[in-house]
């Protein structure tokens, strides 16, 4: 049984504890300090690039905006080659559906490739549930199930450990999993490589039911595409006798040839080589070639809420590559787990709440506010995401939400702060009355409070007098004599003053 | 209850309201063609050629240039030691190989040391072999179980770039895209070659017929 995202406390509280974990940050820091330059030496190469993100945004968009369509014409192309295809409004429908699947095939395990969207729908721990056990073959993937843990990174999901806790986890799990680590396992990665070979072997070669996600879904068509690097996904792929894939409604292309564009900018986006080791096309069933059932479960999980929102639409086009982690100044610090997702970094702090919704969940609702809004993600994204603006856009939706909760309901601090300010704004009179107050105020939140505002930023001092003050007292200046004085205007001569 | 799929359209299209494909074609950031231009083929194609050779062996494969005459010999100094799979319409003859007749099981498949395929396309910006599986590449799992795969590639068959590749195939048959050997980075971003899919990849390169 692996272990899982739900209960994760708010990310300001996960991502505290995971700055105080000194290794993982050196972990973290390295890994995406590689990838970012092995990323930029190859987008470097490609003298059209940004041209190649518009097209890959537009193709994208265009399957989105047309989305009934597209889904309708992937549906008749998969079924007249062969494949069965089934719709799921949520996780647990499309789990029921490959566990039935897997029943109907007797099948007591599946192999399983690395899949994002199996991974959201906790499709292993369904199959659990059902007594099917859902053996993961990506080496990351297993380095996880192997020890139990959560996927902090979409590419690199073990990008957490270091070699000698992965070849301690291979030594102390995989004899329970099936074939055994080896004795004198080193922590050599190629050794710790080799020893994942030995174990899934056994495994590929008897596997009868595989699962998979895809990475890309040709409407025109009725071609499935997965993208990856080791060859488990072919393994998977090839050999079982029966395939379920499990797609997100979202990865529908339209033409065979928006492929060009998209497998120019994935794979320099994701691992920073010009191609991935290997990528399986297919469509539906080929006579005499892999699997000769084929099903495809077309997954909506929230994807429709998404679709609604005109601005957060966007974040539908994602490819998962996973640039936007590997720059983020924030998830470079805290790593994945304070996500509390499976989708970490920048493009899951506008993924969860947009296919989750706001407004119920404090852990989801904190997440628009995990960034800075440097606006690096939104750089490096191929398909052209305009993350922050999402992200800005998600906390007023936040805001909105709460507002809206209840009258009986105890506002947020934040919303009472803002109440108080447009008060206060609202009228000059109020605002100097409240400037004269100011360092008082500084002085009591100080000693008194306000502590999760100033347990990260520094509170500035309060002027002995405010601009405004300043102004009326020396005429916007230009009473030369008054520039050295800082003595406060006295509150009688404001007041009367009244409104300006 | 209406069925998942009458109701997953319907959010669908609830959700579009109001928005068009035209409405996305206006909107300035992508308002571009979908189509990038493809690579302009060279006047001559031996760069392209070489190009490929080099973005092939960047992926620590194993590359080498021979004559139509010298293939048969190269593949066999190219093979290990152990039983070779050949595809049904290899037509070159492979000494001793068992030519794959679709029973072979995935365990026997395992007990094979090598392949030896031809291909379909060879795209030289990437240094990418796709297999289309046909007859003389045979069914996909013969040249995946197998732990060195020998793929024979005309230079004919290269193009430019991707989109090129994306237009020449037909995606009616299985498609097999191969860059360099099976490649993990999962273990500190350290890349290693040969996890499941064959660890060796010896790519031999022939003038066209």
């Amino acid at each position: 049984m692996s272990a899982t995202f739900v209960g994760m406390p708010a990310f300001p509280t996960a991502a505290r504890e995971a700055l105080a974990d000194s290794q993982l940050r050196h972990n973290l820091a390295h890994a995406t300090g590689t990838i970012r330059a092995k990323r930029a030496k190859v987008v470097e190469e490609v003298p059209d690039w940004e041209e190649l993100r518009l097209a890959g945004a537009a193709l994208k968009e265009r399957a989105l905006l047309d989305l009934d369509a597209q889904l309708v014409r992937l549906e008749e192309t998969l079924t007249a080659n062969g494949a069965t295809v089934h719709w799921a409004r949520d996780a647990a429908e499309a789990n029921a559906i490959v566990a039935t699947i897997a029943k109907q095939h007797a099948a007591e395990e599946v192999v399983k490739v690395k899949s994002m969207v199996t991974q959201e729908i906790g499709l292993n721990e369904a199959l659990a549930e059902e007594g099917i056990a859902a053996w993961e073959t990506d080496l990351a993937e297993l380095i996880v199930q192997l020890g139990d843990d959560l996927p902090s990174h979409i590419l690199v999901p073990a990008i957490h450990r270091n070699r000698a806790e992965i070849r301690e986890i291979f030594l102390r799990k995989m004899a329970a999993a099936g074939r055994p680590a080896p004795a004198d396992l080193t922590d050599e990665p190629a050794v710790l490589a080799a020893a994942a070979r030995e174990h899934l072997r056994e495994k590929f070669l008897r596997a009868k039911v595989g699962i998979s996600g895809a990475n890309f879904a040709v409407a025109e068509t009725g071609t499935l595409v997965v993208v990856e690097s080791e060859g488990n996904g072919r393994m998977c792929l090839t050999l079982p006798e029966v395939l379920v894939s499990v797609v997100g409604i979202e990865k529908v292309v339209a033409q065979w040839d928006d492929l060009g564009p998209m497998l120019r900018l994935l794979p320099r986006s994701s691992t920073g080589e010009r191609m991935n080791p290997y990528t399986s096309m297919w469509s539906g069933i080929s006579p005499g070639d892999g699997p000769q059932e084929v099903h495809v479960v077309l997954l909506d999980n929230g994807r429709t809420r998404a679709l609604a929102d005109e601005v957060g639409r966007q974040a539908l086009r994602c490819i998962r590559c996973s640039a936007c982690l590997n720059v983020c100044p924030v998830y470079e610090r805290t790593g994945g787990h304070a996500y509390g997702s499976v989708y970490p970094g920048p493009i899951g702090a506008i993924l969860n709440p947009l296919l989750r919704g706001v407004g119920h969940d404090d852990q989801i609702d904190s997440l628009p506010y995990a960034s800075s809004l440097c606006g690096a993600c939104f750089e490096v994204c191929p398909v052209r995401i305009d993350i922050p603006s999402v992200l800005v856009d998600q906390r007023a939706q936040v805001v909105d939400a709460h507002r809206a909760v209840s009258w009986r309901s105890v506002p947020k601090p934040e919303a009472a702060a803002m109440k108080g300010a447009a008060y206060v704004l609202g009228r000059s009179r109020r605002l100097s009355l409240v400037e004269r107050l100011t360092g008082l105020g500084v002085g009591l939140a100080r000693r008194f409070g306000l502590t999760a505002w100033t347990g990260a930023r520094d509170l500035p001092e309060a002027p002995a007098e405010s601009f405004r003050a300043w102004w009326e007292r020396t005429d916007g200046g230009r009473d030369a004599s008054g520039n050295d004085a800082v003595d406060p205007a006295g509150p009688d001569e404001d007041l009367r003053k009244g409104d300006l | 209850m209406t069925d998942a799929r009458t109701e997953i359209l319907a959010r669908v299209r609830e959700a579009l309201a109001g928005s068009t494909v035209e409405s996305a074609e206006a909107h300035p950031e992508t308002g571009r063609a979908s189509e990038v231009e493809p690579v302009e083929t060279p006047p001559s194609h031996a760069p392209v050629v070489d190009l490929f050779a080099e973005r092939v062996a960047d992926y620590r494969a194993v590359v080498e240039r021979c004559s139509a005459a010298e293939l048969a010999d190269r593949i066999a100094a190219a093979l290990p030691e152990g039983p070779v799979v050949v595809p049904p319409g290899l037509g070159i003859d492979v000494p001793g190989a068992v030519v794959d007749d679709g029973t072979l099981t995935a365990a026997d498949l395992d007990r094979i040391a090598a392949v030896v395929t031809a291909a379909r396309v060879g795209i030289a910006e990437t240094g990418t072999i796709v297999l289309d599986h046909g007859l003389d590449q045979g069914r996909r799992a013969i040249s995946l179980v197998p732990d060195t795969h020998v793929c024979i590639v005309r230079e004919d068959q290269i193009v430019p770039d991707v989109p090129d590749a994306v237009a020449l195939l037909d995606p009616t048959h299985p498609l097999t895209w191969i860059s360099g050997p099976s490649a993990t980075s999962d273990i500190e971003l350290d890349r290693v070659e040969g996890v499941h899919g064959p660890r060796t990849l010896h790519v031999l390169i022939t003038p066209a017929e």
